[in-house]
C-alpha cells in the first residue's frame, strides 16, 4: 500500500478494528465493511451504539449503508474529488488541528521553486514526458533537500543522481510562504468547491457538506475521526493516489496515532497482508527490502546506498538484509561473498501478473503456477487470463476444488466461441489438491498485521496438502538433484537452508521451525526480540526484519490466546502484530510534542517524566527512552536522527507527508482523474484520465472510448457476504450457494425503464471485451446521479463470483474488464468501467464474438477478433512501468486478485 | 403423570381455567418437570443491528445437516427469487432461520445547499408513514421553488432530523432508505399450538421450555402444519415429516448456545434465560425510543398475546406485516376447551334426548 507507505513510512493498516469503537465518527469509503468484513463490522455497531456518526461513501446502498447513519451515492471512481473536496473545505476554513499540523506533518517544508502544480499545466505535473508517459520527479523535490521515500511496501527510492547527500528541507512554521506544503495544496485543492465536488460526484452539495461538517467537528484534540477502506479505493488507475488523499486528511485532522483515528486499510481476504509482509510480489523481499534490480543494484553496497545514508529506520537498511541473506543462505553467507548477495535473483522491468500474462500469450513464458489464485474468474479480462492459460507449456494448480483456472481448456467460454480448441491446446495441467486451514498449522497475519497462529484439528484427505509441504518437499527434490550440478544458475539453491524439521506420517515440515527462521536468532542461536537488534556483521539472521519478536524468548507470541476481558482494552496479549508488537502505529502522535496526551479523553501513549520512559495502553512506536526534548545532532543517521518530538519514524524527515516528492509515479499530490473508461468528462482539468496509468493494446484487452455512446453506462464489481471472491469456497458449498444461487446485476427502476430490463429476467452487458448475461434485479439503492452539465449517469452493480463451475454457476462479471493499470503498483482498475446492457440473453458460439465485434466497430474500437488459440500480439506498447521497475512503487497482491483460496 | 405431550390439563378437566391461552409465567413446570428444571431460555433477535450477513441460516444448516433448498422450500434446488437478497424465501422443513430483506425508500427534502448552520434537528418530521418498495419517487423531489414554496414531496423530512433515527435506515442523498433485515425463527411460543395439537408426541416441551419435534417419533400427519400461527413447522416433501428449530436442543443439553446465536457477528440473535433477555429487550426499546426511533417495537415479547407470549422474540423497526410477521397470532387452540365444552354439553343433550326416548316408551 504505497499510498500509505509514501504518506506515513509503513504500508499497513495504521489501527486495528476494535480500536473503531473509539471513534468519534466512523467513515467507510471504498470499503463495503458489513458485507465483507461482517466479523470486524462488529466494532463498528459498538462504536454507532456509542454515539459515534457512521459515515457511508459507496456507489451502491449496500448492507453497509443500511446501518450507517449516512449514505453517499457517488459516482464510481470520483473519490479523489470526494477527498480533495474535504481537503479544501478543511484548508479554507482552516479546520486543521494546526498543533498537530505544525509538529508532526512536512507542511512547513518549501516546495522547490522548479515545481509546477496541476492547476497552471491543465491536470499534469511538471516533469511530464510524452514520449516515455512518465515523469522525471527532479522538480517535485523540497528546498534543501532529496526525500527518498520511506515506505512501507514501497521501495527506497534510487537515489536521484545529481545529490549526493539527502538533507533536511527547509520550513516555513507560519505556513504562509507561498511555496510552503500548506499553500500549495491549499492552491491545488482550490476548485475542489462543494459544488464542483457536487457536478464531478454527482451528489449534492448539501450531501457533502454534511459529511465535511461531521469529520471536521469530530476531528481534534478531543474527538478522533476514523478512515476505513478497502479494495474499492485500489483497484483504480489513480488507486495509490486515492489512498494518498485520505492519507493527507487525517494528518490535517490530527487523527493518526490516536485512539479512533486512523487509517483502517482492509485487505481482500485471509493473510494477505502476511503475503505482503513475507511477499508473494516480483519486486519486493520479505520486510518491504525491495528485490534488488539487475542495474541499479549489482552490488551491496549498492543495494544499501541510501539506507546507509537514511534517517529514521530504514537507516538500518543494511542489517535487515545481511540478516536476512544469513537466514537464507546460513553458513554460505560470508563478508567475502557479500552475504551470497549475488545469489538473489534480481529484476529488470515490470514482472507484474498482467505484464506476464501478455507475455504467456505470446508463448514467452513456459510454467505457471497458481496457489490459492484463479485468475480465470477473479482477474480482470478473464478472456486475456485464459488465453495465457491456453499458451503455457505446463500449469500447477493448488487448490481445494477444481476451479475454472484448472479446467479452462474444456470449460472456457472462448471454447464456445471457437476462440480456443481443446485439442489444440498444448497446456499440461497438473492439479494438486491443497489443505485447508484446519488441516494444518500456521499463522494468518490479519488485516491490522495481527499474526495469529492456528493448529491443526485434522489431517489433509487423501492427497491434500499443505502449502508449506509443498514447497518443502519440491525444495529438497530440487536440491536433490542438483546436488551434483557446476551450473552457476543452481549455486542460489545449494546454498539455501533447508533442513526443517518433519513430523507425522505425511512428513509435514514443522511450521513453528519456521516461524523462527523468520523471527531470526543472534549470536547465542538465541531467538531475537527486536529488529533493533539486528547486526549487519552476519552475526544475527532474520527471514522478515518486521515479523523479529514473534517468537521472542523462544516462545511462539503469535500463538497467545489470552481473552480480551482478562487485558487492557488493546489487548497486547492476543497473538502478535508488527512491529514490535505496536497494536496502532505512529501512536507517539497521540501525544503532544512534549510528550502528553493531546487531551484525556484520547489519552493512549506517553512520556512518564518519572521513569524517563513512554508509556500508555499500547506499546510505543517509538524508541522508548528517547525523551520528548531530544534533538539529533547533524547528519545524525538512522533512528538516531529522529527528533523526540517526530512521530513518524521510519520517514526520513520524521513527519508524515502531506506533499509526497517522491515515492510515487503519477505526482506528490493526488488529482482528479476520471477512470479509464467513463461516461464523463473531466470537469477539472483538460486531462482526462491518469497520464501515467498503464495499457496494454492487443486484440484480446481492447478498451471502451470514454463519454462513448456505445458504452454508455458505468458499471462496477463487487463481492457479496455470501460468496468469496472468485468462488472456488463458496460456489462449491450447497449452504453458501443457496443463499446467491444466480449471478445478477443491480440496476435501478429508471435505468431497467430505460433498457426495458424486468425484475428476475435477464440481461446482456457488453464491453469491448465481451459480452456476458445475468439475471436483474431492479432496486432503488442504484441511484442515476444527476452530475454536472445535467447529465444523469447510470451504474449498473455486477458482483463478480461466478464461473463454470461448482453448484452455482453463470458469466464472470471480470470477464467485462479490459487490463489497465496503476502506474504505482501495476494494479488493474476493477472498480469501474462502461458497458452497455440490453434485455435478454447474449447469443451462443461465434455470434458472441460477432456482437461485441460490432459493438467495437460503432465505436470506433479497433478489432477484437484473436486467432483460434489467442495468440494475437501486443501492439506498439506503450506500458510506462516497462522500463521503470526501478523507480515505481509496489504493493500488495491482494488488489491484484481476490484469489480462491 | 408426565407432561410433556399434547396431554395439556385441559384436557383432563382438572382447571378450572383455560390453560391453552394467556399468560402462563411457568411453562415447564406446566409441562410437568420438576420444580428445580433450568429457567425458560430464549432468542432475542434485535433486528435493528442486523447485517443481513446470513451467518445464522448457515450455521444452523451446517449443524442441523439441513439439505439445500431454494425459496420456495424444494429440496436440493437452486434459483434466484428475485427478492432482494432473500433467497430463503421463508421458514421450512430445510430452513429453520431466514433472514428477510425488505427494501423501502422515500423523498426526503434537503436543505438548500448552504454552509451555514444546518436546520435544528426535529423539524418538518411530518407525515412520515412507512412506504413500501415502489413509493419512493423515481424523480428527485422538488425543491423549494423561485418563491420559497415547497411543493411536491412524497414525504418531508429534515435530513438532519433523519441522520440521528432509526438504526436501518440511511440517509442517502434526497432519500432516506431501509433495508430492513431480520432473521426469523420458530418462536417456541408459551402456546404451541403445533405440540398442542400432535397425536404421537413427537413434539414436546422441553426442560428448558422450548418446543421441539422428534423426527423419529413424527409420522407425518401433518396436523401441526396449519395449527401454527406463524406458518413456521413444514412437512418435508419427500418423507412426509415435520421439521423447524430446536433451538439447538443438543447443544442446550451441552452446555452450548444455540449456533446462529454463536455465529451472529453483531448480537443481534440473543441467546439466554427468557426473563433476562426481555429485562435486556425493554432497555434496547427504551434507548431507540429516546433516540426518537418511534416506529421500533417488541414482537412477541407481550405474555398476554394470542400465544401467551413468545419464547423467540424480536425487536422491530416496523409493522410485523413488513418483515411477513402475522400482526396479531393466536394459538389455534385458544378454543378447544370451549369447544370441548360444548361438544360435551352437545353430546350430554344427545344422550338426554335418547334417554328421554327410551323414557318415553317405557311410559
Amino acid at each position: 500500500m504505497p499510498g500509505l507507505g509514501a504518506t506515513y513510512g509503513r504500508g499497513g493498516a495504521t489501527g486495528f478494528q476494535q480500536d473503531l469503537v473509539n471513534a468519534d465518527c466512523i467513515v467507510i469509503e471504498g470499503s463495503n465493511m458489513a458485507e465483507c468484513h461482517p466479523v470486524g463490522f462488529q466494532w463498528v455497531m459498538e462504536a454507532k451504539a456509542r454515539g459515534a456518526k457512521v459515515i457511508h461513501i459507496d456507489p451502491r446502498f449496500t448492507r453497509t449503508s443500511a446501518v450507517s447513519d449516512t449514505h453517499v451515492p457517488l459516482r464510481a471512481g470520483t473519490d479523489i474529488a470526494f477527498l480533495g473536496g474535504l481537503i479544501s473545505y478543511v484548508l479554507e476554513n482552516e479546520l486543521d488541528f494546526r498543533d498537530y499540523v505544525l509538529a508532526y506533518t512536512n507542511a512547513s517544508s518549501l516546495v522547490g521553486e522548479d515545481f509546477v502544480d496541476t492547476e497552471d499545466l491543465d491536470g499534469l505535473f511538471s516533469g511530464w514526458d510524452q514520449d516515455s508517459k512518465s515523469y522525471d520527479k527532479t522538480s517535485w523535490q523540497f528546498e534543501g533537500a532529496h526525500e527518498p521515500s520511506a515506505t512501507g511496501t514501497d521501495e527506497i527510492d534510487p537515489p536521484a543522481p545529481q545529490k549526493d547527500s539527502l538533507g533536511q528541507p527547509v520550513t516555513d512554521p507560519t505556513l504562509q510562504h507561498p511555496r510552503s506544503v500548506y499553500q500549495v495544496m491549499k492552491r491545488h485543492f482550490a476548485r475542489y468547491t462543494p459544488e464542483m465536488v457536487g457536478d464531478i460526484c454527482g451528489i449534492e452539495p448539501e450531501v457533502f457538506l454534511d459529511v465535511a461538517r461531521a469529520v471536521t467537528a469530530n476531528s481534534g484534540r478531543d474527538r478522533t475521526t476514523a478512515w476505513v477502506y478497502s479494495v474499492g479505493w485500489t483497484h483504480h488507475t489513480v488507486g495509490v493516489q486515492y489512498i494518498r488523499t485520505a492519507g493527507i486528511l487525517q494528518a490535517l485532522l490530527g487523527n493518526m496515532g490516536r485512539p479512533g483515528g486512523g487509517i483502517l486499510a482492509l485487505r481482500g481476504h485471509a493473510s494477505i497482508q502476511g503475503s505482503t509482509d513475507i511477499p508473494t510480489l516480483y519486486n519486493l523481499l520479505p520486510g518491504y527490502l525491495p528485490m534488488p534490480h539487475a542495474e541499479e543494484h549489482a552490488t551491496l553496497d549498492d543495494f544499501c546506498k541510501v539506507g546507509d545514508e537514511m534517517v529514521g529506520f530504514w537507516g538500518g537498511t543494511r542489517a535487515y538484509m545481511v540478516s536476512l541473506l544469513k537466514a537464507w543462505f546460513g553458513d554460505a553467507a560470508t563478508a567475502e561473498n557479500d552475504w551470497c548477495y549475488d545469489l538473489l535473483p534480481k529484476i529488470n522491468g515490470d514482472h507484474g501478473s498482467y505484464r506476464q500474462v501478455a507475455d504467456m500469450i505470446q508463448g514467452k513464458i513456459p510454467g505457471y503456477f497458481l496457489v490459492g489464485e484463479n485468475p480465470a474468474v477473479g482477474h480482470a479480462n478473464g478472456k486475456m487470463q485464459r488465453l495465457g492459460l491456453a499458451n503455457l507449456d505446463w500449469l500447477v494448480v493448488r487448490d481445494l476444488q477444481m476451479i475454472e483456472s484448472a479446467t479452462f481448456w474444456q470449460t472456457a467460454p472462448e471454447i464456445a466461441t471457437g476462440e480456443l480448441v481443446t485439442d489444440q491446446i498444448g497446456t499440461e495441467v497438473f492439479f494438486m489438491p491443497a489443505a485447508t486451514h484446519t488441516e494444518k498449522e500456521g499463522t494468518f497475519t490479519n488485516t491490522q498485521r495481527v499474526l495469529q497462529w492456528h493448529r491443526q484439528a485434522i489431517e489433509p484427505p487423501d492427497d491434500a496438502r499443505s502449502d508449506l509441504w509443498f514447497y518443502f518437499h519440491l525444495g529438497r527434490i530440487l536440491r536433490d538433484r542438483l546436488r551434483d550440478s557446476t551450473d552457476p544458475r543452481d549455486r542460489g539453491l545449494q546454498a539455501l537452508t533447508w533442513d526443517y524439521p518433519t513430523h507425522g506420517p505425511l512428513v509435514e515440515p514443522s511450521a513453528e521451525a519456521v516461524l523462527r527462521e523468520i523471527n531470526g536468532v543472534g549470536p547465542d542461536g538465541k531467538a531475537l526480540s527486536s529488529y533493533t537488534e539486528l547486526k549487519d556483521d552476519g552475526t544475527t539472521t532474520a527471514g522478515c526484519w518486521i515479523y523479529t519478536g514473534v517468537y521472542a524468548d523462544e516462545v511462539n507470541q503469535s500463538d497467545r490466546r489470552k481473552p480480551g476481558r482478562e487485558q487492557n482494552w488493546v489487548a497486547p496479549e492476543w497473538g502478535w502484530a508488527w512491529p514490535a508488537n505496536r497494536r496502532t502505529l505512529y501512536n507517539r502522535a497521540s501525544a503532544d510534542p512534549e510528550g502528553k496526551p493531546w487531551s484525556e479523553r484520547k489519552a493512549y501513549v506517553w512520556w512518564d517524566e518519572d521513569a524517563q520512559r513512554w508509556t500508555g495502553h499500547d506499546v510505543p512506536d517509538f524508541e522508548a527512552t528517547k525523551p520528548p526534548s531530544y534533538r539529533p545532532e547533524p547528519g545524525a543517521k538512522g533512528a538516531a536522527g529522529i527528533s523526540g518530538a517526530d512521530a513518524f519514524i521510519m520517514q526520513n524527515d520524521g513527519k508524515a507527508w502531506l506533499y509526497a516528492p517522491s515515492g510515487l509515479a503519477d505526482g506528490p499530490l493526488p488529482t482528479h482523474y476520471e477512470p479509464d473508461e467513463s461516461p464523463m468528462p473531466n470537469l477539472l482539468y483538460r486531462q482526462q484520465a491518469n497520464p501515467g496509468r498503464e495499457v496494454i493494446e492487443a486484440a484480446w484487452n481492447r478498451s471502451n472510448p470514454p463519454t462513448s455512446d456505445v458504452y454508455p453506462y458505468a458499471f462496477t464489481t463487487y463481492r457479496l457476504t455470501e460468496h468469496h471472491t472468485a468462488g472456488g469456497m463458496s460456489r462449491t458449498l450447497p449452504y453458501l450457494a443457496e443463499l446467491q444461487p444466480e449471478f445478477f446485476v443491480e440496476v435501478s427502476p429508471q435505468l431497467a425503464h430505460e433498457r426495458g430490463l424486468e425484475n428476475g429476467g435477464w440481461a446482456t452487458l457488453v464491453s469491448a471485451r465481451t459480452a456476458i448475461e445475468a439475471r436483474v434485479l431492479v432496486t432503488e439503492r442504484m441511484r442515476p446521479l444527476k452530475v454536472g452539465g445535467g447529465r444523469v449517469v447510470h451504474q449498473i452493480g455486477v458482483p463478480y463470483h461466478w464461473g463454470e463451475q461448482g453448484i452455482s454457476t453463470g458469466d464472470s462479471g471480470n470477464d467485462l474488464f479490459g487490463v489497465v493499470m496503476d502506474p504505482n503498483v501495476h494494479i488493474q482498475e476493477s472498480k469501474v468501467a462502461t458497458c452497455d446492457i440490453q434485455a435478454g440473453r447474449r447469443p451462443r458460439g461465434p455470434a458472441l464474438v460477432d456482437l461485441v465485434e460490432s459493438y467495437r466497430q460503432r465505436a470506433g474500437v479497433k478489432s477484437g477478433r484473436v486467432p483460434v488459440g489467442g495468440r494475437s500480439p501486443v501492439e506498439e506498447t506503450n506500458m510506462t512501468g516497462e522500463d521503470s521497475g526501478a523507480d515505481t512503487t509496489q504493493s500488495a497482491p491482494d488488489h491484484i486478485a481476490e484469489g480462491t483460496s | 403423570m408426565s407432561q410433556i405431550s399434547s396431554a395439556s390439563p385441559a384436557f383432563t378437566g382438572n382447571d378450572p381455567e383455560n390453560r391453552l391461552f394467556g399468560p402462563l409465567p411457568d411453562v415447564t413446570g406446566e409441562a410437568g418437570y420438576e420444580p428445580d428444571h433450568p429457567a425458560r431460555v430464549g432468542f432475542f433477535t434485535d433486528t435493528s443491528v442486523c447485517i443481513g450477513c446470513k451467518a445464522c441460516e448457515v450455521a444452523c444448516k451446517e449443524w442441523n445437516t439441513l439439505p439445500m433448498d431454494d425459496a420456495d422450500g424444494n429440496r436440493d434446488a437452486l434459483g434466484l427469487s428475485g427478492m432482494s437478497y432473500d433467497n430463503t424465501g421463508m421458514l421450512g422443513a430445510n430452513s429453520w432461520r431466514h433472514v428477510a430483506f425488505v427494501e423501502q425508500s422515500r423523498s426526503v427534502d434537503l436543505p438548500m445547499p448552504a454552509i451555514g448552520a444546518p436546520a435544528a434537528p426535529g423539524q418538518g418530521v411530518g407525515s412520515a408513514g412507512g412506504c413500501g418498495g415502489s413509493c419512493g419517487s423515481a424523480e428527485t423531489p422538488s425543491h423549494a421553488n423561485a418563491d420559497g414554496v415547497t411543493i411536491d414531496q412524497h414525504s418531508v423530512l429534515n435530513a438532519q432530523a433523519l441522520s440521528s433515527f432509526d438504526p436501518q435506515t440511511a440517509q442517502s442523498a434526497d432519500r432516506e432508505i431501509r433495508w430492513l433485515m431480520s432473521s426469523d425463527v420458530c418462536k417456541h411460543c408459551t402456546h404451541a399450538g403445533c405440540l398442542d395439537v400432535c397425536p404421537t408426541g413427537a413434539l414436546f416441551r422441553t426442560e428448558f421450555g422450548t418446543v421441539v419435534v422428534q423426527d423419529d417419533i413424527c409420522n407425518g400427519c401433518g396436523y401441526c402444519v396449519p395449527a401454527c400461527p406463524y406458518g413456521v413447522i413444514d412437512q418435508r416433501k419427500d418423507d412426509g415429516r415435520v421439521f423447524k428449530c430446536t433451538m439447538c436442543y443438543d447443544r442446550l443439553t451441552d452446555g452450548l448456545q444455540p449456533a446462529c446465536a454463536t455465529a451472529c457477528p453483531t448480537q443481534s440473535i440473543q441467546f439466554g434465560d427468557l426473563d433476562e433477555l426481555q429485562a435486556r429487550a425493554d432497555a434496547r426499546l427504551a434507548t431507540l425510543t429516546e433516540q426518537g426511533v418511534t416506529t421500533a417495537r417488541l414482537y412477541g415479547r407481550d405474555t398476554d398475546d394470542g400465544v401467551g407470549g413468545a419464547g423467540a422474540f424480536f425487536l422491530l423497526l416496523d409493522e410485523p406485516e413488513v418483515y411477513g410477521l402475522p400482526p396479531d397470532p393466536v394459538v389455534t387452540t385458544r378454543d378447544l376447551p370451549s369447544m370441548w365444552r360444548h361438544a360435551a354439553g352437545a353430546a350430554a343433550m344427545l344422550v338426554g334426548v335418547a334417554l328421554s326416548g327410551f323414557l318415553g316408551r317405557r311410559r
